[in-house]
């Protein structure tokens, strides 16, 4: 991988794409030895360094970086000098004087990994910036569908949720339609980023990916779920209703809730996933998070081998089932 | 649109202390204020013009300055400066901030007053006054504060500031968002005939925003500022104007839609002015999004320097600016200088400060416009002198024989590099580092004293 960091999809080729994935398979079968351990990144400290709370994420990474054989720090905002008050900048220059080779990081201002990927040598990977992108948990989510479906050039994927403030919405929405993929963004009108969709398909004939039409945004759910392959729905905050973004959970359930009557609307066998942690009942009904469509799990799964595969790549690892 | 009681302002920085003659000579002089585009002389005199016009005699003892093929015109006004001073002197002080309006060609700049304490009581105005005419490179003006202490919720005493000198008022930084409040502020301002400037915002449709609302926000995962929050705000003021008969001014114009307001207004007989800064007649949000939307982008992503308030928008909207420019639905350009220290943009982009330190690449910008055939030169040099100073009613602006010996010579062709580190203010945040800009001041002129000299 011939990059320093990895902060978003939205610049990876098709071809990056596919190292990432074939080097997770790889990744996927370490893990499925009795000794869950391989030596690439022996002797190499890895810092975790989330400003945001998050459980499977950190966790994650931390046992992705335990399985290479590297020395993990973890840091997380509280209880940390960020309570008194230090800046990033200058968090960021004591990472890089404590000789971090990798700095792993979540952070609730989008475009924070990117001051901080400037100012240090060792390499930053994007566990989530705000509104803007979160590229391990896109590649799991791209993992999961190649896994299952076979493959996911021409596939229908519907993101279903609180688009405007979603991370995992961007960040898939590059990696399925960089991958020929069509993506459908649904959410209520207060809850659709607008330009996005024109930013997407701008950017993608940027990167010489030439496909008719490859996002387009609805509100309505029908539409969106209409010959989808993949349906993924996105947790909708209380937090929207008390800004007035939505009147109600209730409201935003009965209308765009995946429940087991509307997956049905979806094709036949498509894979029910979500980044987690779920509202059951708000964005997605129990029975549809837990029966037999749900990749939920095998979600989380992945994002172990996900990572391990990206930081295995940073590093400086080459592609390929040899590890 | 002068002070309707047809006082003379008093000046801020007495540099009348200047005594000798200096001529300039040979340069083609545009002076929109009274209609000369030509190649003649200047002669100033003790602080004031003597006599434009060709063949000067240069009396015994007098400084010449060659200007043959440079243009000269009256010094540049800017009615829309953040000198920082009281307050904020880490970002910039008065003898700073005028250095560099000097520097960029400003004789005479007008202060805004979001300094601590604001500037709305006669103290204030008096430290000012009296800072600039003791460490001060250029004229300087004081803006009063609308409400006191810029809080929003009550007038300053109106008259009280205009008894000490300012000459608008303005509680920029924030925007006036009652209406009652603004209806009351404009009523009231006819007393002194002063225009009340509006930073047009409404805070409601733009919380926790960090740049224009569109694609590029969309893809930065950025919250967005719609036009519409600048757009409702000078609709509803234009209304508050035609009902109290009140000199309206619109601040850093960003958006296509707010000149159809405004037009709209000038239409039905409201006194209504508006001014645009020269980073919304050549930047837009592309900027923010980096190489991502240019492989010769020179910024990268979410560089905090592209940061300002109100936002830089999109291509449509930089063209309407500089066509209103043009047709004169926009009056002047106005800088609205604002210097930043380090720690203030060195951070994320949400923690950031807003604002660009622009008094020294202004008129490379706006000479930009004129290089691309979106303004003449002419109209480009009215903008900057006789326009702004006609708005605010200075006497300033024009170089008619009687008036203050404020010259700015520059060269429109000259090609230097943007380099923050040289710059005089101690603001460094500008988009444009490292940008190769044509056009430059080589000598700028306060009183007959030359100020600001490059022409070694």
């Amino acid at each position: 991988m011939r990059r320093k960091d990895v902060l978003d999809l939205d610049d990876f080729t098709a071809d990056e794409l596919r190292e990432v994935l074939e080097t997770t398979a790889a990744m996927k079968e370490v893990l499925a030895r009795p000794i869950r351990r391989v030596p690439p990144l022996r002797g190499k400290t890895i810092v975790n360094c989330f400003y945001e709370a998050s459980t499977r994420t950190r966790v994650s990474f931390e046992l992705a970086a335990k399985n290479l054989s590297a020395d993990v720090v973890n840091i997380t905002a509280s209880g940390s000098s960020v309570e008194k008050g230090e800046t990033l900048v200058d968090t960021t220059r004591t990472l890089q004087a404590l000789g971090a080779d990798m700095v792993i990081m979540r952070h609730g201002a989008s475009g924070a990994p990117y001051l901080v990927a400037r100012e240090l040598e060792a390499s930053v990977i994007n566990a989530g910036d705000g509104w803007h992108a979160h590229p391990t948990q896109a590649l799991l989510d791209l993992f999961t569908v190649q896994s299952r479906l076979g493959s996911i050039e021409g596939r229908r994927v519907a993101i279903i949720g609180d688009i405007l403030h979603s991370r995992v919405a961007r960040s898939a929405t590059w990696g399925f339609t960089t991958l020929g993929a069509q993506v459908v963004l649904c959410a209520p009108p207060t809850l659709l980023p607008i330009g996005f969709a024109d930013a997407v398909n701008t950017g993608l004939r940027a990167k010489g990916i030439v496909t008719a039409c490859p996002v387009t945004v609805t509100h309505d759910v029908d539409e969106a779920l209409r010959d989808a392959d993949v349906v993924m729905a996105l947790r909708v905050q209380r937090e929207r209703m008390d800004s007035g973004l939505l009147p109600s959970l209730r409201e935003y359930s009965r209308e765009w809730g995946i429940t087991r009557e509307r997956i049905a609307k979806a094709r036949f066998g498509a894979l029910v996933m979500h980044p987690g942690p779920m509202n059951e009942g708000v964005e997605i009904s129990p029975e549809v998070a837990y029966g037999p469509q749900s990749v939920i799990e095998a979600q989380v799964t992945n994002g172990v081998a996900v990572r391990m595969a990206v930081m295995y790549l940073l590093a400086g690892g080459r592609a390929g089932p040899a590890v | 649109m002068s002070n309707p009681n047809n006082e003379a302002i008093r000046l801020a920085a007495a540099h009348g202390r200047f005594l000798g003659s200096l001529v300039i000579r040979g340069g083609r002089v545009i002076d929109p204020g009274q209609g000369i585009d030509a190649i003649t002389d200047i002669a100033i005199r003790d602080g004031f013009v003597d006599a434009v016009g060709i063949g000067i005699d240069a009396p015994p003892g007098a400084q010449v300055i060659d200007a043959r093929g440079l243009i000269v015109t009256p010094g540049f006004v800017d009615v829309h400066t953040h000198l920082r001073e009281p307050g904020f002197e880490y970002r910039e002080t008065i003898a700073t901030g005028t250095a560099a309006a000097a520097a960029g060609g400003f004789t005479t700049v007008c202060a805004m007053p979001n300094t601590e304490p604001a500037i709305d009581t006669t103290a204030v105005v008096d430290f000012i006054h009296d800072t600039a005419r003791r460490q001060g490179s250029v004229r300087v003006y004081v803006i009063g504060a609308i409400t006191r202490g810029r809080k929003g919720k009550a007038l300053a005493d109106l008259i009280e500031l205009a008894n000490a000198g300012v000459v608008a008022y303005s509680d920029d930084g924030d925007c006036v968002t009652d209406s009652a409040l603004m209806r009351n502020a404009l009523a009231y301002s006819r007393t002194t005939g002063r225009p009340v400037v509006q930073h047009a915002e409404d805070r409601a449709l733009t919380t926790g925003a960090q740049m224009h609302e569109g694609s590029v926000s969309a893809r930065l995962g950025l919250a967005g500022w719609p036009r519409a929050a600048e757009e409702v705000i000078v609709a509803r003021d234009c209304e508050l104007a035609a009902l109290t008969g009140a000199h309206l001014h619109v601040a850093h114009v960003s958006s296509a839609g707010t000149l159809d307001f405004i037009r709209r207004a000038r239409s039905r007989g409201v006194h209504v002015t508006a001014e645009v800064t020269p980073h919304h007649l050549t930047l837009t949000d592309s900027l923010v999004g980096g190489h991502w939307w240019s492989a010769t982008a020179s910024l990268p992503a979410y560089d905090t320097r592209t940061k300002v308030n109100p936002p830089l928008r999109e291509t449509p909207d930089s063209l309407a600016m500089a066509a209103g420019l043009r047709d004169g639905v926009i009056d002047c350009i106005a800088t609205d200088h604002a210097p930043h220290g380090t720690t203030d943009k060195h951070c994320e982009y949400q923690a950031a400060a807003s604002g660009i330190s622009n008094l020294e690449t202004a008129l490379g910008s706006v000479l930009a416009v004129v290089h691309a055939g979106g303004l003449t030169l002419v109209e480009a040099i009215a903008a900057l002198t006789i326009r702004p100073a006609r708005v605010f009613g200075l006497a300033a602006g024009t170089l008619l024989p009687g008036m203050a010996g404020d010259v700015t010579i520059l060269d429109p062709d000259r090609e230097w590099c943007v380099d923050p580190t040289q710059f005089r203010s101690k603001g460094r945040n500008t988009p444009l580092a490292g940008h190769i800009l044509r056009g430059q001041v080589i000598q700028t002129i306060v009183g007959g004293e030359v100020i600001c000299d490059r022409s070694a």
